[in-house]
């Protein structure tokens, strides 16, 4: 760590890199930057794979049980006849919410962009330390590649949903990918924490001691105080999760009985007794719930950053901003009983999740009011980037509301586990964290590959998504008030809701386009990393140190001495300079003030 | 070979669309060497999003005219259910008025101030009074909204063992429900799934020698008699379950291990809720639906549908297998008279175990 910090030294060693090869450069690297783009593109390859699976549930919900070639080609034995098997329905929605929410949105949104981001702005060579940060990247891989292997084994993968509740997920009797499916899950997912733990470490690390000189953690950019306390959530909750799952294996193949009890399945008495599956409810919503903030507080931080630079205004309400991420941090690791207000624990329970639930709403709103006041009497460079960014806060704010529903006990009661939490958790984290990543693609692209990328193509893909993730996500608030269960692989055996048919039919032709019009954000991104415009060095004449960074990459970022921070990270259109932007590392004019902040 | 053709189909089609993009492309390629917003963008996007926000203003007004019958929000069956249904409909209003102004704001703003060349930004970047503002008001609006959440829903799951209740129990097993009645007693005998014997068709698991087990009554369907308060006990031999009574607004997990319980007093009889208008209404609607989908499956040599005739029901609502979207319960709520009736007619425990 020393000789990253000690800049002479590392100039030095700097000119002369005799060992750089393929190998070095391009897989086992140590850099960042590199590190930062291989997050990206597994990320990206995961969410193909995970939007493809949503894609042929909801063919499967909107045509049930109608022999569909596409099942034939993809699903293979699982899709006897074209018509798809109701266990690989449940294999479907397991596998696409894990790989939803931990290999793109969390791994592929803050493995990106923490590692990209944290160093360049806050004035650092690179991360405390680029082996952990290897080794982090590597673990990730590994976990992705176990995860999509499950899809090969014999009895299918894990099929108990994405929270793998036992007994369903501990017992091969209840299942037939509880077993070796369920295994490859459990393992892919132990070895998914590690890399995460090893990443946040790292940015905690990172912030705390590497930042450069003048760089006071309240002049900190919002994306770094975004990363950094999502690191701060991560190491607190995920081992939480560890533990579960290592309990979870110890029920599963050495008998024990933490999490089961009294089970009679297939004709015969299963040995367990005295455990809980409440208990593994709670540990496993002890991460469950914090992830959501894992999630989106990553895209709330480059959704403050491009709003303020696109509108050319100080992101209104800097403290307020930073203290509703910690509020948010702190709140969102005693409110995750709220998903268990009918697990069967004490109502008065129940209660006191209701209280902190709703609380977690105020600082939320005024992060949502802090967005809108920022674009006010802006300077609104309407970029790709920027499109995502209002189309998070506007998707943000639709989903977010609906989570007073669900948040009150009472309401949850009869909107529990249907159609209506799909509806909400897909608008206010699955698509504003989607947001958000696309809105980090589209703005530091050029910091990533030097080459801009096609703006036009931006803009259709932002606004078949944005009118596609309406379409799917808005009426499905409808079906769910119905009382439509979600996680049904048809609901033709009940006609009570044959009036919802015709809506399933409207959500999956919008998923469809949806889905489909992504191939242009495909195109966009893999054919401007080779042809895409050159980029000039600051392309968004943004304020923070990344844009003072040739755009040609080298290790160390800076080819003399790192940039010393004279200011904040929001000075546009500062009265008194000529241009609308101030850059960090300018220093104050002789009488010019910094903003008490 | 079908699925080798349609993975060619959707390759070409995959193709075509990468191809189109690639002319798109090309075709614009050197109008704007510097892909970076200029004013006309902005213009474009600025009149955009006022469009899109017209666009989610339509879509709800669609949606609420297309489905705006679709939410449980009236005619709940039972007693506590016209609580939640009021609960949800305020909550509902205050969420359709911040959505409404929120978006307006968000987007307006984003048309009314889409950037200029040569313009400037107005410096603005604190304002401690604004943030008073809105972090009060939805303390204030949130407080009532909790206060009033905390009361409904102490009054639902607090259970008054004075008004003695008639107790149930609702047990769950991959992938079906079977009701137990309590009997003459009231009291359910005791059971564990160790006590399972299916050779002398002791399902459940009573305890065979336990006095209380011996009038209880074993059915497969829910047979509730209207006006009188009714505690379930759930109980699961398997995996995790759950007991969702969608027209009562009643729900709660059925766990291994543990017994849960849940109490509602029934109020609206089978027969009378199938009059009920909104309800005569829903059910010519889906039997519409219905004959047309049947007309379909004619087509194809299949057999029609049934016509549907309305019924309560008791769904499983958790994850819990491959059959989970078909674990179903009839519910059906009669006069006392009916249901003690029907009782009679119902198997004692002790009478319905097979001696060997």
């Amino acid at each position: 760590m020393s000789a990253q910090v000690d800049t002479h030294a590392h100039q030095d060693d700097h000119g002369h890199h005799p060992k750089e090869t393929f190998i070095t450069k391009y897989i086992f690297c140590q850099d960042h930057k590199m590190i930062a783009k291989q997050y990206l593109i597994t990320g990206i390859i995961m969410g193909v794979v995970g939007i493809l699976m949503s894609l042929l549930m909801r063919m499967q919900i909107a045509w049930p049980s109608q022999p569909n070639p596409i099942f034939e080609a993809l699903l293979g034995k699982w899709a006897p006849g074209g018509v798809m098997d109701a266990d690989i329905y449940l294999a479907l929605v397991t596998i696409h919410g894990t790989i939803m929410v931990f290999f793109v949105l969390t791994a592929g949104l803050s493995g990106t962009f923490s590692n990209l981001l944290i160093p360049l702005q806050i004035g650092a060579r690179d991360m405390a330390s680029g082996f952990l940060n290897m080794v982090s990247y590597w673990l990730f891989f590994l976990s992705s590649v176990i995860m999509v292997a499950s899809f090969f084994v014999e009895a299918g993968p894990a099929a108990a949903g994405w929270t793998i509740y036992p007994p369903l997920s501990a017992l091969p009797l209840a299942q037939g990918g509880s077993g070796a499916g369920m295994t490859l899950w459990l393992v892919s997912m132990a070895i998914f924490i590690a890399s995460s733990l090893l990443g946040s470490l790292n940015y905690i690390v990172t912030v705390l001691n590497l930042r450069t000189k003048g760089m006071a953690m309240t002049r900190l950019p919002l994306t770094i105080w975004a990363f950094f306390i999502t690191a701060v959530i991560g190491v607190v909750s995920f081992p939480v999760l560890l533990s579960a799952a290592l309990l979870l294996i110890m029920d599963r193949s050495f008998g024990t009985s933490f999490f089961l009890s009294d089970i009679f399945i297939q004709g015969e008495v299963l040995h367990y007794q005295g455990g809980s599956p409440v208990l593994f409810e709670h540990l496993f919503w002890f991460l469950g719930h914090p992830e959501v903030y894992i999630v989106l507080l990553p895209a709330l931080g480059i959704t403050s950053e491009v709003i303020a630079t696109n509108s050319r205004k100080p992101i209104f309400g800097y403290r307020a901003m930073v203290a509703s991420i910690l509020a948010i941090a702190f709140l969102s690791t005693i409110v995750w009983g709220h998903h268990m207000f009918i697990s069967g624990m004490n109502p008065f329970l129940g209660s006191v999740f209701t209280f902190t639930t709703l609380l977690i709403a105020i600082p939320s709103a005024v992060k949502a009011f802090n967005y809108i006041t920022t674009l006010w009497k802006g300077n609104l460079q309407l970029n790709p980037a920027m499109l995502f960014s209002i189309g998070l806060v506007s998707t943000f704010i639709t989903g977010g509301l609906t989570g007073i529903i669900l948040g009150d006990s009472a309401l949850d009661i009869n909107v529990h586990d249907t159609y209506f939490v799909v509806a909400h958790f897909h608008l206010v984290m699955g698509i504003s964290a989607l947001y958000g990543l696309f809105a980090g693609v589209y703005h530091w692209f050029p910091k990533m590959f030097g080459r801009m990328l096609n703006k036009n193509l931006g803009y259709i893909h932002f606004w078949v998504t944005a009118i596609c993730a309406y379409g799917v996500f808005f009426p499905m608030h409808f079906i769910g008030m119905a009382g439509l269960p979600r996680r049904y692989y048809t609901n033709s055996n009940f006609p009570l809701f044959d009036d919802t048919s015709n809506v399933q039919i409207l959500i999956t032709v919008f998923a469809l386009v949806g889905g489909v019009f992504q191939l242009v954000f495909l195109w966009n991104f893999f054919h401007s990393i080779f042809y895409g415009k050159k980029a000039e060095q600051n392309p968004w004449r943004s304020n923070t140190l990344e844009w003072t960074t040739p755009v040609e990459h080298m290790h160390g970022n800076w080819p003399g001495e790192i940039p010393h921070v004279e200011r904040w990270a929001y000075d546009y259109s500062k009265p008194g300079h000529d241009d609308d932007f101030v850059p960090q590392n300018v220093p104050l004019k002789e009488g010019e003030e910094e903003l008490q902040h | 070979m079908t699925g080798l053709l349609t993975i060619l189909i959707l390759l070409g089609i995959t193709i075509a669309i990468w191809q189109m993009v690639k002319i798109f492309d090309l075709a614009q390629a050197n109008k704007d060497v510097t892909q970076i917003a200029n004013d006309n963008d902005n213009r474009i996007h600025g009149y955009l999003m006022l469009a899109f926000l017209v666009f989610i203003y339509g879509i709800t007004i669609v949606s609420f005219a297309l489905w705006g019958d679709l939410p449980l929000t009236s005619n709940s069956a039972s007693e506590h259910g016209p609580e939640i249904d009021r609960l949800m409909i305020i909550s509902m209003v205050v969420i359709f008025i911040v959505q409404t102004i929120t978006q307006f704001l968000l987007h307006y703003f984003a048309f009314k101030y889409k950037g200029e060349k040569g313009r400037k930004a107005l410096f603005y970047a604190d304002n401690d009074k604004l943030e008073f503002i809105w972090t009060v008001i939805p303390v204030i609006v949130l407080a009532g909204l909790i206060m009033y959440g905390l009361f409904t829903w102490t009054d639902i799951m607090t259970i008054d063992e004075d008004e003695d209740p008639i107790v149930v129990e609702l047990y769950a097993q991959q992938f079906n429900w079977k009701a137990r009645y309590a009997g003459e007693d009231n009291v359910l005998g005791k059971a564990n799934v160790r006590l399972i014997n299916l050779d002398n068709a002791n399902i459940l698991g009573l305890d065979e020698s336990d006095p209380n087990a011996q009038d209880d009554i074993i059915t497969t369907e829910l047979h509730l008699p209207v006006g009188q308060p009714i505690l379930f006990k759930m109980r699961s031999q398997d995996v995790l379950h759950s007991a969702y009574m969608p027209h009562f607004r009643a729900q709660m997990n059925c766990v291994p291990g543990m017994i849960t319980q849940f109490a509602f007093t029934p109020t609206v009889t089978t027969e009378e809720m199938r009059l009920n208008p909104d309800i005569y209404e829903k059910v010519r609607n889906i039997n519409k639906i219905r004959v047309q989908k049947s007309k379909k499956l004619q087509a194809k040599g299949e057999e029609p549908l049934d016509s549907y005739e309305f019924d309560y029901l008791l769904l499983c609502n958790k994850i819990c297998g491959k059959s989970h979207y078909n674990m179903q319960m009839k519910i059906i709520v009669e006069s006392e008279e009916d249901y003690k009736a029907w009782l009679k007619e119902q198997k004692l425990f002790k009478n319905s175990l097979v001696q060997n």
